[in-house]
């Protein structure tokens, strides 16, 4: 391949073969300088930036936060005509319909849940479309459910399962936009058709049938997505010559996606060292200045801050707000030892001073102890003003991953158009230690709800029988778990393909099934309760146990108490092994996240009283974090047990949310940037992999909660993303003041 | 139970993630029992040396060692309370070890305790010294914290004429540490003093007002008012500014 527009870069195997690695590779400029070149909004940034501040405030005043919806017209990619906000000022075009945050339906996933959206935000879907998707068109949820057997059913009701994406796009899917500004989408066609004939096999199985269907959707999204770029007056078969094309041709990939799937975590990946290249390119031949290059980031940042997309208030409630993890992966390091933190990592980053601090696009530093220190100042010192941002192990992750993969939603790193993952949700296995204990009876509503064990009987918990039998039940668990997931993914595949997205990928890929745990720091508390200290069981007159009374001190998860935190680490470690005993859909491999994002709320109001005294009802902890009020060594302290928790069984990420005031930070705002430094190279150098950082007071979030109005753009970040706080549930935000915040009187 | 003083202490707490007791991300153990009686007091429950919980030398130790990637850099390891010159033969061993392993050590002092060899020791293994000036008038700090000053202005020259690095700090009570007069005073005798990096001016508050209640005892500050910025930015003046400058 050779284009005229890729004038002046170096070459490699990136122009025989798809390869974006090996593009930013020859071509990119490691910076090692700190912030001052950076420019500050243009005029028609402040001015285009306002409009979107007014479109927000009519959408947070329309019922249910919805400002419209397009009833008519399901979502693809080519779906609708151009919109814009204001025609004039926008450096980078394209929205998800034809009018700015107006929604679409995405009944493709299931036309259940588009009803329901639309009937709380007071509309109705189109009776024509409403007919289509009842009588002649299956949907993903249609097919999940035909196959779904009882105990998954069970499982799922009792919410010993939750959160699985059978009702709604599972996401969790990065496209190589990338490759549509480098290559252009013709050449991407080409490779497409190249794969289709190596799979003119004799063999014909249904196997490769599959494939070449699944190629040939493919090449048809590619094809949608120049005719969607067409309407906005592009053509983008070719590739992008310039840096304002290479961000608008990047955009459109996503934007393509975006209108295709309702996923449950549609993130971007890593994509700003990559717009570098050509950023420095036009900066060097004279055609480009800082001002604008900033001006077309913030454009570009004002786009990802604006994706909505049509969900139900449960959905809501489960994960707060409106979230869409528009992850972007910033920094790391390279293999060769050379950093990839480029001058547009801080431009994406300063995006949160021109515009304000914003949840979106979700701002994930890959970090390593070898970061170019001003570049670690710079973010940390973002942080502490905004609290918008989670940063990541790339020490711990670039051994298994290269120095090209992406996080995912939260903390889901897969490889950059190599690798993709079935999403699981999560399992309770807090939960599944009351059924352990109950013989599989739930112990709130007392049902059956799984085949029936033994339970058991003694007054107190002898800590032998209680593993033995939770072991048992976590087997149970990870069956099921396992039959919910493949039914799942293989209807996903069927019923609502992510053509588009799997086009920016290579053909042949790795796959994950990335499982879930909740209620981690519960179920070990609870275990060490039984173990170190005495614990008596409360039955009601049926024998179920629905209660425990402690008797004395026991080490508690989140002190870096080798006793506990071994039974947290064995908890991961046990529960993975059963995961792997049972096959996966498309054979993928096996992973687990020690993730809940702000559903440690809801799964706790499921769970009822657990043996380390938490009552029934109250939140857990989220992700790996301990309990609230149970880690009384501080901040390290907690950091040094969640490090314990071995990566290499929870591949998909361990979540840690870390917040605290500013005053409990340093005494000077240097000493506050230079202990966060500290701190997280301490974190990281110790494996942990996850951490969000969040630097507020406790007043203020009081404050926040009782007057929403003066706080717009206060954001925090909850287990692996971040939020506008004041969209939170009333419930959400106690759980976030209450939740440790680290402060010393 | 009988413990030996040299290998365990009475600890009150232990904080991982101190950063305002000493320079850089601070190990801050908190010794149990103090020998003064400050009426401001904001840890009232590490006074009675009956309290707290005996631990190790090498739980303790140990426990340091697993923080040394956060606190290698520019941190160490601060030891406060109460007052944790009382627990001297303790810090002697904790500190030599602390040393073998090139972390840095700091003590929380009030500075009111006689100098025998073994505290003499024990300063000889402190690389940083935060020395609380109760108040600077003898006959007020009596009545303030139940000693005069005269043992604790004798700790800091001791600290100057051995070279040993000092941060001064003084609580701003309004009305009853931030007197002008005194605050000259204090300033002519920190200028005496050689080896002083840093004055730290810190506001009273009255968070630690509820341990007192807790514990049943009266709070004899309850109507003083909590140091507001104002107090603070004025008390900097007296002490920081000459005619010329302020430093």
């Amino acid at each position: 391949m050779n284009f005229e527009e890729w004038q002046s870069f170096k070459g490699g195997d990136w122009k025989e073969e798809i390869n974006v690695r090996d593009f930013i590779q020859h071509n990119y400029t490691p910076y090692e300088g700190n912030d001052e070149f950076l420019a500050e909004p243009t005029d028609k940034t402040k001015k285009l930036w306002e409009k979107v501040l007014q479109l927000y405030q009519k959408e947070k005043e329309a019922k249910g936060g919805v400002l419209d919806i397009d009833t008519k017209t399901p979502s693809t990619v080519d779906a609708f005509e151009a919109g814009y906000i204001d025609k004039e000022l926008e450096e980078i075009v394209g929205l998800q319909t034809d009018k700015p945050l107006k929604r679409a339906i995405m009944p493709f996933g299931g036309i259940r849940i588009v009803e329901k959206s639309c009937e709380e935000y007071g509309r109705e879907v189109d009776p024509e479309i409403d007919k289509i998707f009842h009588t002649i068109r299956k949907t993903h949820n249609d097919g999940v459910f035909d196959v779904y057997t009882s105990d998954i059913r069970k499982a799922r009701s009792n919410k010993l399962l939750t959160g699985l994406p059978d009702g709604y796009g599972r996401g969790r899917i990065i496209g190589d936009y990338r490759r549509v500004a480098l290559y252009g989408v013709d050449a991407l066609i080409e490779d497409k058709k190249q794969q289709q004939e190596e799979l003119d096999v004799d063999n014909f199985t249904a196997e490769v049938i599959e494939k070449r269907e699944q190629i040939s959707e493919q090449i048809k999204a590619l094809n949608s997505l120049k005719s969607m770029a067409s309407k906005y007056g592009f053509d983008i078969s070719k590739p992008a010559a310039n840096a304002k094309e290479a961000i608008q041709w990047l955009y459109f990939g996503y934007l393509g996606a975006i209108k295709d799937q309702n996923g449950a975590a549609m993130s971007l990946g890593r994509t700003s060292s990559f717009l570098d290249i050509y950023i420095e390119r036009d900066l060097k031949n004279g055609v480009l200045t800082e001002e604008k290059a900033q001006e077309l980031m913030d454009h570009f940042v004002m786009k990802l801050r604006m994706v909505r997309f049509l969900r139900t208030a449960e959905y809501n409630e489960l994960f707060s707000g409106d979230p869409i993890w528009v992850t972007e992966s910033i920094g790391g390091m390279g293999v060769d030892g050379r950093t990839l933190v480029t001058k547009n990592s801080y431009r994406i980053l300063h995006t949160l001073t021109n515009l304000g601090p914003a949840p979106e696009p979700n701002m994930t530093i890959l970090w390593s102890t070898r970061l170019p220190q001003g570049f670690k100042e710079f973010v940390t010192g973002l942080s502490i003003k905004t609290s918008a941002i989670q940063y990541e192990n790339d020490d711990l992750m670039r051994v298994s991953l290269g120095d090209d993969y992406g996080i995912a939603c939260c903390v889901s790193p897969m490889k950059i158009g190599k690798q993709m993952q079935f999403f699981g949700a999560r399992a309770n296995l807090a939960k599944t230690l009351l059924y352990a204990i109950n013989g599989g009876k739930d112990e709130v509503t007392g049902k059956q709800v799984t085949p029936m064990y033994e339970s058991i009987k003694s007054e107190y918990l002898d800590y032998e029988e209680v593993m033995q039998k939770y072991d048992q039940m976590m087997d149970y668990v990870a069956k099921t778990y396992i039959k919910a997931l493949n039914a799942i993914h293989y209807m996903h595949d069927k019923y609502s393909y992510e053509a588009l997205e799997m086009a920016l990928h290579d053909k042949d890929i790795v796959q994950t099934m990335a499982c879930g745990i909740a209620g981690l720091s519960v179920a070990a508390d609870s275990l060490s309760a039984i173990k170190y200290a005495k614990v008596k069981v409360i039955r009601d007159e049926s024998g179920l146990a629905v209660d425990y009374e402690v008797e004395g001190d026991f080490p508690k998860y989140g002190n870096d108490d080798d006793r506990v935190d071994k039974i947290a680490v064995d908890i991961v470690k046990r529960f993975i092994k059963k995961l792997r005993k049972y096959p996966t859909y498309k054979n993928s491999k096996h992973t687990l996240s020690i993730l809940t994002i702000t559903s440690n709320v809801v799964y706790g109001k499921a769970t009822g009283n657990t043996p380390d005294g938490r009552k029934a009802g109250e939140p857990f902890g989220p992700g790996a974090n301990p309990l609230h009020g149970r880690d009384v060594e501080g901040a390290l302290a907690v950091m040094n047990s969640i490090a314990k928790l071995p990566f290499d069984s929870a591949e998909d990420g361990i979540s840690y949310t870390f917040s605290i005031t500013p005053g409990t930070l340093g005494k000077t705002e240097k000493d506050k940037i230079t202990n966060l430094v500290n701190m997280l190279d301490g974190y990281f150098s110790q494996t942990g992999h996850h951490i969000n950082v969040n630097v507020f007071d406790r007043e203020l979030l009081v404050d926040a909660m009782e007057h929403p109005e003066k706080y717009p753009q206060l954001t925090i970040r909850v287990s692996g993303y971040a939020v506008k706080f004041t969209s939170l549930t009333r419930e959400q935000q106690l759980d976030v003041i209450n939740r440790t915040i680290h402060e010393r009187i | 139970m009988e413990k030996d003083i040299k290998y365990y202490a009475k600890v009150h707490s232990i904080e991982s993630f101190g950063t305002v007791d000493g320079p850089g991300i601070r190990f801050v153990l908190f010794l149990q029992g103090c020998n003064l009686k400050c009426k401001y007091c904001h840890n009232r429950d590490t006074w009675d040396i009956h309290l707290g919980e005996f631990k190790s030398l090498d739980e303790i130790f140990n426990k340091v060692l697993r923080y040394k990637n956060y606190i290698y850099p520019n941190g160490g390891v601060t030891v406060t309370g109460g007052e944790p010159l009382l627990q001297f033969e303790f810090l002697i061993e904790f500190f030599k070890r602390l040393k073998n392993e090139n972390i840095h050590t700091c003590i929380d002092t009030s500075g009111i305790v006689t100098i025998n060899d073994k505290i003499e020791e024990l300063i000889d293994l402190t690389d940083l010294f935060l020395l609380d000036i109760k108040h600077i008038n003898p006959q007020k700090c009596k009545e303030l914290v139940g000693f005069s000053n005269e043992k604790e202005l004798n700790f800091a020259r001791y600290l100057s004429d051995k070279g040993k690095k000092m941060w001064i700090r003084q609580v701003i009570i309004p009305g009853i540490t931030d007197d002008e007069e005194d605050l000259l005073k204090l300033k002519e005798f920190v200028s005496s003093l050689k080896t002083v990096e840093k004055i730290e001016v810190l506001p009273y508050h009255q968070m630690g007002k509820y341990k007192w209640k807790e514990l049943g005892y009266n709070y004899e500050l309850e109507n003083v008012r909590e140091a507001t910025e104002e107090d603070i930015d004025r008390v900097k003046k007296v002490l920081f500014c000459n005619e010329k400058s302020c430093k």
